[in-house]
């Protein structure tokens, strides 16, 4: 999962003998075209273009202009183009900065909303990433979002704290309830040895069902009311905006920032870091080493679930402030696998990927009310960007790059060695 | 290098019932989790006992043989149980400090036994109609086996199979456009084949052409097929749907005889096609992976590939071809979604089955059978509190619904503890 875990175990073909002289520019090109970073972009830009080919297809004026595509061809190709266009720049509209609005303030709100969307992605693509060096597969972010959810609901709705003092309890509480549920994962795979993929799974279920429950008859009803839903946060517990209240942008993404600052040290400079990444490299070299496994597992969940469990307090604090219902989560315990995989598993990879994906969902609504395009393209398109990348030899075939210490394509005359030989 | 395999730990001994009956090793876990199930089956059952007669219905009205309804009185049927389980818990201590091994039956009656009991107490003063109960286990289960049986095929060959709920949603959708198209649900249950072999081309490219984690791979396809099939459905499904969403349902079959037996007929014997497909699934798979030359080499590519390739096995090849099967195998499951049980296609429709179909895999130990019965156990948890619900049980509904889950998670912890799947799940072979 990570890079380290993750030689590209291409077989590296047998290196020909360097050539005597290449141009310095040459070796540049090559740098540049074999990386990891043109990979990434390369992959984004086969992925927006199967969208296009989707968004294309199934578009009724494409189709309609198909029907006599041998005697106007250019009718089909202007009215495909016309909707992919359309979909793509309301996707950038949406996403980053609206041209149609008269100044930058304006303009640049949707860019405000694309962070808005990415805070919880971070959080919890950070937990799973965390995870997944450890060589957990942490599939319980929908649970421990919720019960971070229902325990800093709680602290948020029904305490009466000072403003600020009120925040940092509901906040703790949060992420402490998802550190709790993820650590009960580590606590199981540790003693008895339950495979965590299970146990996360079912943990999920369990917590819906107690949150539904809590909900309609426990300590997160509204009093006087039947509707599934918690009472609103209190003001004093709510995060605070960070643009003034014209933006939906607050104080999550600054915690989200320290929270990768964090978990980048954790895992590059600490030393219980250093322990996770053996454990998640070899584990039984790991025991060797005098590393107990056993509560490294035991750690690494309950780091795990805090990280998610801040993207659960983050919703309840700082998006859906008005009380939430059992899908308080909206899926996001499930991207957050994507955006640590698009991530590399790396704090500031992972930060990236959340808010790619942040301006996805942001542009994504914006794109279903322009063109009227489902929000589904959405999740094709990140899939296949995390596909591509994942690929780096199929991006290259199909690009015709070279791939990194591969014989160059213009062949070396043999003669050269003789000479060098001689 | 997975995260689906699990650790090899040589050193940590495996559960009481895995070793030679020489060497177990003094493991408390069984009479623990057994005197746990015990208190709580005594405190409902007879501490917060519910008077009344509890009664239970055997046969269904158009059976040819009509068996009496069972009558139990609520609470003196709770404290006899109360007394067998704790006899069962005792027992099991008892082998376990004379280095015994508690065998499996023994947890099975146990486990059959707080069923009764639990049952009987949940159903003070009202009817349960025990075919209906089993006859939508199954139901609920079918989709599930056929993820398991892909999920098992896959991971024994090598690779490991997250994509299973990707394969099932491909399945139904594809199966609910063609048999609609078509009007012949066989044909339906074909295509369901083909998406589902599709799917798994994709996973056997990307995890074994290049090497990517497959874990990463099975993840991303279950997005990607989420994605497609919800994007479809809102452009060409939605707008379109008498002619491209009206998908023929299979007829139930009766078999003739078999059908006729008491409860066992009407649960497993007057079913749709698929579900006797399954049967002769999950034999088949049992029996080739066991006791065929395929199934060996199968496993042997799974465990050493290697060792396999050395004596000549293609392991590319097998991998490649055996994940499409498996593939296959999931999407027969998804076609029962469209054509078997709900009829038309709807978004995310598979809601998480694959997920739990690979829990089955895990939960049964890569075993086509256990896994079934994994699957079968899955079923049955969800189909009794669809009927708790309906004569209305005291237990809130949302902690009914949570009960297998739980059971799942006591059963995982306490009784098959560390599972350990096929040596070489989740490694891309590199021949060198």
């Amino acid at each position: 999962m990570s890079a380290a875990q993750q030689p590209t175990p291409t077989p590296a073909p047998a290196k020909s003998p360097e050539p005597a002289e290449t141009s310095r520019w040459h070796n540049v090109f090559r740098e540049i075209t074999t990386g990891n970073a043109i990979i990434s972009v390369l992959a984004v830009l086969l992925a927006l273009l199967v969208g296009a080919v989707m968004i294309a297809f199934t578009n009724p004026n494409v189709q309609e202009s198909a029907g006599y595509f041998f005697s106007r061809p250019g009718d089909m190709l202007s009215a495909a183009w016309d909707a992919v266009s359309g979909a793509y720049s309301a996707l950038f509209q949406g996403s980053v900065y609206n041209f149609r609005r008269p100044s930058f303030a304006d303009g640049i709100k949707p860019f405000t909303e694309t962070l808005t969307y990415a805070t919880p992605l971070i959080a919890a693509g950070l937990g799973v990433a965390l995870g997944f060096r450890v060589g957990l597969f942490n599939i319980g972010g929908r649970g421990q979002m919720l019960i971070a959810a229902t325990l800093g609901g709680w602290v948020a709705f029904a305490l009466d704290l000072p403003a600020g003092i009120h925040l940092i309890a509901a906040l703790v509480a949060g992420v402490l309830g998802g550190a709790l549920w993820g650590g009960l994962v580590g606590l199981l795979k540790a003693r008895t040895g339950a495979h965590e993929v299970i146990t996360t799974i079912m943990l999920n279920y369990v917590a819906f069902y107690l949150v539904s429950f809590l909900l309609r008859d426990g300590f997160l009803k509204t009093p006087g009311s039947n509707n599934p839903k918690s009472p609103a946060s209190k003001e004093t517990a709510v995060f605070f905006d960070l643009l003034g209240p014209n933006y939906n942008l607050h104080f999550g993404f600054i915690l989200v920032i320290a929270a990768t600052v964090f978990t980048w040290w954790l895992l590059s400079r600490s030393n219980l870091g250093f322990k996770f990444r053996a454990v998640g490299e070899n584990p039984n070299a790991a025991k060797v080493a005098g590393i107990s496994v056993q509560r490294m597992y035991i750690y690494a969940m309950l780091f795990s679930g805090g990280l998610v469990g801040l993207a659960g307090i983050n919703q309840v604090l700082g998006t859906t402030t008005s009380g939430f219902g059992a899908g308080i989560d909206s899926g996001i315990g499930f991207d957050a696998i994507t955006v640590a995989l698009l991530g590399r598993s790396k704090p500031w990879g992972v930060f990236a990927a959340g808010i790619l994906f942040g301006a996805f969902k942001a542009g994504s609504f914006s794109m279903q009310a322009a063109e009227g395009v489902p929000i589904d393209i959405v999740l094709v398109v990140q899939s296949l960007i995390v596909l591509f990348i994942a690929a780096p030899p199929l991006v290259r075939a199909i690009f015709r790059l070279p791939a990194p210490g591969a014989p160059h394509r213009r062949p070396v005359p043999n003669v050269t060695q003789e000479v060098a030989a001689k | 290098m997975s995260t689906i395999a699990p650790v090899n730990q040589p050193t940590q001994p495996t559960g009481p019932e895995e070793g030679p009956a020489t060497a177990v090793i003094k493991s408390w876990k069984v009479p623990i989790i057994l005197g746990v199930f015990t208190v709580l089956g005594f405190l409902l059952m007879v501490v917060f006992g519910r008077s009344g007669t509890s009664t239970m219905v055997l046969s269904t009205s158009s059976d040819l043989i009509q068996l009496p309804d069972v009558l139990l009185p609520t609470l003196p049927t709770g404290i006899v149980i109360s007394i067998l389980l704790a006899g069962i818990t005792g027992l099991s201590a008892w082998m376990v400090q004379t280095r015994r091994k508690v065998p499996l039956w023994l947890i099975s009656v146990f486990a059959v036994l707080l069923l009764i009991g639990f049952l009987t107490w949940a159903s003070a003063d009202e009817r349960i109609p025990v075919p209906g109960l089993l006859f939508g286990s199954l139901s609920l289960a079918v989709p599930l086996i056929f993820g398991a049986l892909g999920g098992v095929i896959s991971e024994r060959v090598g690779v490991v199979n997250v994509a299973i709920e990707g394969q099932l949603l491909a399945g139904a959708f594809t199966s609910a456009i063609v048999a609609s198209i078509t009007q012949q649900p066989l044909l339906g249950l074909l295509a369901a084949m083909v998406a589902g072999v599709l799917v798994s081309f994709v996973l056997a490219a990307f995890a074994i052409k290049y090497f990517v984690d497959q874990v990463i791979v099975g993840v991303v396809l279950n997005v990607l097929v989420t994605g497609l099939t919800g994007f479809l459905f809102s452009e060409l499904l939605a707008p379109n749907a008498a002619t491209l969403n009206q998908p023929p349902k299979f007829e139930r079959i009766n078999i003739p005889l078999l059908s006729e037996i008491p409860i066992i007929g009407p649960v497993f014997f007057r079913q749709t096609l698929i579900v006797y497909i399954m049967y002769i699934a999950v034999a088949a798979v049992y029996f080739g992976i066991f006791h065929t030359k395929w199934g060996l080499r199968l496993r042997a590519v799974g465990e050493h590939p290697q060792a396999a390739d050395t004596v000549g096995i293609n392991v590319t090849g097998t991998r490649f071809w055996n994940v499409s099967l498996a593939g296959a195998v999931a999407g027969l499951g998804g076609a029962y979604f469209t054509l078997g049980s709900v009829g038309a296609f709807g978004k995310e429709m598979t809601a998480g089955a694959g997920f739990i179909a690979l829990a089955a895999v895990i939960f049964g130990r890569w075993d086509p059978i256990r896994a079934t019965l994994a699957a079968l156990l899955f079923g049955f948890a969800s189909n009794l509190q669809n009927v708790l619900s309906i004569i209305g049980s005291p237990v809130p509904s949302e902690f009914m619904l949570m009960l297998p889950y739980l059971v799942t998670i006591f059963a995982v912890a306490g009784l098959v503890g560390q599972s350990r799947g096929p040596a070489a799940s989740g490694k891309p072979y590199i021949k060198s």
